[in-house]
């Protein structure tokens, strides 16, 4: 690249970079705020974060987010990696209908899903709990799963299965001990990525969650519904904060490895 | 062969057995109640109607989906052209690569809701930018930022900008940079590389990006919802509205299943258009 032409993408790439943070960065300042009301500064305060922690109902909103998020990886998780063995290692019939299919949960509107599990349980007069959120979070995370397996499998080298074979492994003791070793980081970085869909879904939850079962998006929609107030900018605050930290970490370890893209 | 058959199905039938239950069927459900007539207090008559559809045309909407379209069309481009130099920099910037890619995973992972109550700080009638405005004496009244179309087109724009932003750059990174030195050596500029190596090599990063922003940034209701309070709509507004509010489902489902079918096509298109490998682009 020629210098100047590096120099307007650097400019233009730290616009975008601002572009990203300068609105974040205003939401961590204000949750300081002394002020309860609207965005004029008032004075440094901790208030807010220690009345945060007292707030019943945002602890049992995080505690059912956890649920959801752990009861879907634990579903995708085993689907999806049984489905990406079948599409690395067999063709049949019907495989690019298959393939089709999974590739539907990745560009699907969230609100079709919503609505259309929505219709289902109205129509079988189901009422709506904790758990009628499960369908619809497993059915958009399957696929994640699944292609981050597939992914793995793809680097992966067939000759050390049939060495085990060779040696006189059953199939299932060369499953066990060669060829789910071997994708194991994939099965981790595709349960991480559907634990964190999960736990981010807010129009599944908000159709298919029972009138009093909140979950840690939903709970923020109807607090942010209302307006500006010092209760949000701390929640968002810890939120991001989190996010930052678990990217960065997770992220630059993961990089190291060459495990993740 | 036949024993592979059954090899793979077995495999598949408990994810097939789970996206058919709680995606195929219900969305095929929804299809058919797209065709119902809607009888008293929101009760499914099952007898064949496009009312549904006519409504959806009907000028009231009509006008709420070209909108839609309008309006995410417009923030997928505006995603995309700030996108591409923007990924095509990450990608070339040497041992810096990994960090500033992170940077970018932290809007991406981090709640919509909670980056356009962001914005909301910054725009709202009290908000940070119609103060400073007003401080300085360049307005005298706040202006509506939040509640225009440009608010709306803003909003897409940053809750969806990392959608397109991540393909491009997987694409542009996996560019094979021999290409572009054998385009220099026969006589080519930096223009003309860039114009018929780089823009055609990175086309189904350019088009994944594009698709899975612009169903997302269609489809999306609390955009609208959050910053206009429900003046200005979006496809997604009146689906919810439909379903959960005027119990309409005739007409949440048809908007639903028009929804549907536009991604069924995009998704088609794109497959049509790339290779296997270039698949992985969309996750």
């Amino acid at each position: 690249m020629r210098p100047r032409t590096k120099k307007l993408l650097f400019s233009f790439s730290l616009l975008v970079f601002l572009f990203f943070y300068i609105p974040i960065l205003f939401v961590v300042i204000y949750s300081f705020n002394d002020s309860k009301l609207g965005t004029v500064w008032t004075g440094f305060t901790l208030e807010w974060y220690g009345s945060l922690f007292q707030n019943s109902q945002l602890i049992s909103a995080t505690m059912n987010s956890l649920y959801l998020a752990v009861i879907t990886t634990i579903i995708s998780t085993i689907l999806g990696t049984l489905a990406a063995l079948a599409l690395h290692r067999y063709t049949f019939i019907g495989k690019k209908s298959v393939e089709f299919l999974f590739y539907i949960p990745v560009v699907i509107p969230d609100i079709v899903v919503a609505v259309a599990l929505l219709a289902i349980y109205g129509i079988l007069n189901m009422s709506l709990g904790l758990n009628t959120a499960v369908p619809g979070h497993v059915a958009i995370t399957i696929s994640y799963v699944m292609l981050v397996v597939l992914a793995r499998l793809s680097s992966f080298d067939s000759s050390l299965e049939e060495a085990a074979k060779d040696l006189g492994a059953n199939e299932w003791k060369t499953f066990w001990k060669v060829t789910f070793p071997l994708i194991l980081p994939g099965v981790i970085a595709g349960a991480l990525l559907a634990f964190t869909i999960s736990l981010d879904e807010f129009v599944i939850s908000f159709f298919t969650l029972g009138p009093g079962d909140n979950t840690l998006p939903v709970l923020v929609y109807s607090m942010v519904r209302l307006g500006v107030s010092p209760e949000v900018n701390v929640l968002s605050t810890i939120i991001i904060a989190i996010m930052f930290i678990v990217v960065l970490v997770v992220g630059l370890r993961m990089r190291k490895r060459g495990e993740v893209k | 062969m036949r024993k592979n058959f059954e090899k793979a199905y077995l495999l598949l039938s408990p994810s097939l057995f789970w996206l058919t239950l709680f995606l195929v069927i219900p969305v095929l459900f929804i299809a058919v109640i797209s065709f119902t007539t809607n009888g008293d207090f929101g009760a499914i008559i099952y007898e064949f109607s496009t009312d549904a559809y006519s409504a959806a045309f009907s000028s009231l909407y009509a006008k709420v989906i070209w909108q839609s379209i309008w309006w995410a069309l417009i923030a997928t481009i505006v995603c995309l052209v700030v996108a591409y130099p923007f990924a095509y920099f990450i990608a070339n910037s040497g041992k810096w690569k990994n960090l500033l890619l992170l940077l970018v995973m932290v809007p991406f992972w981090t709640n919509l809701l909670i980056r356009l109550y962001a914005w909301i700080i910054l725009m709202n009638n009290q908000g940070v930018i119609n103060n400073v405005l007003m401080d300085w004496g360049f307005i005298k009244e706040p202006l509506a930022l939040m509640y225009s179309p440009g608010g709306v087109i803003l909003g897409l724009v940053y809750g969806f900008l990392p959608f397109m932003i991540l393909p491009i750059y997987s694409s542009i990174e996996q560019l094979d940079k021999t290409y572009l030195e054998a385009s220099e050596d026969l006589g080519a500029g930096p223009v003309r590389t860039f114009l018929h190596v780089t823009l055609p090599l990175t086309f189904p990063g350019i088009l994944a990006g594009f698709i899975i922003t612009f169903v997302p940034a269609i489809s999306v209701f609390v955009v609208t919802d959050l910053f206009t309070g429900g003046k200005l709509l979006m496809v997604g507004n009146v689906i919810r509205d439909a379903f959960l509010v005027e119990m309409n489902w005739q007409l949440g489902a048809a908007l639903s299943l028009l929804l549907m079918i536009l991604v069924l096509l995009s998704l088609m298109i794109f497959m049509r258009f790339t290779s296997r490998k270039d698949r992985k682009l969309l996750v």
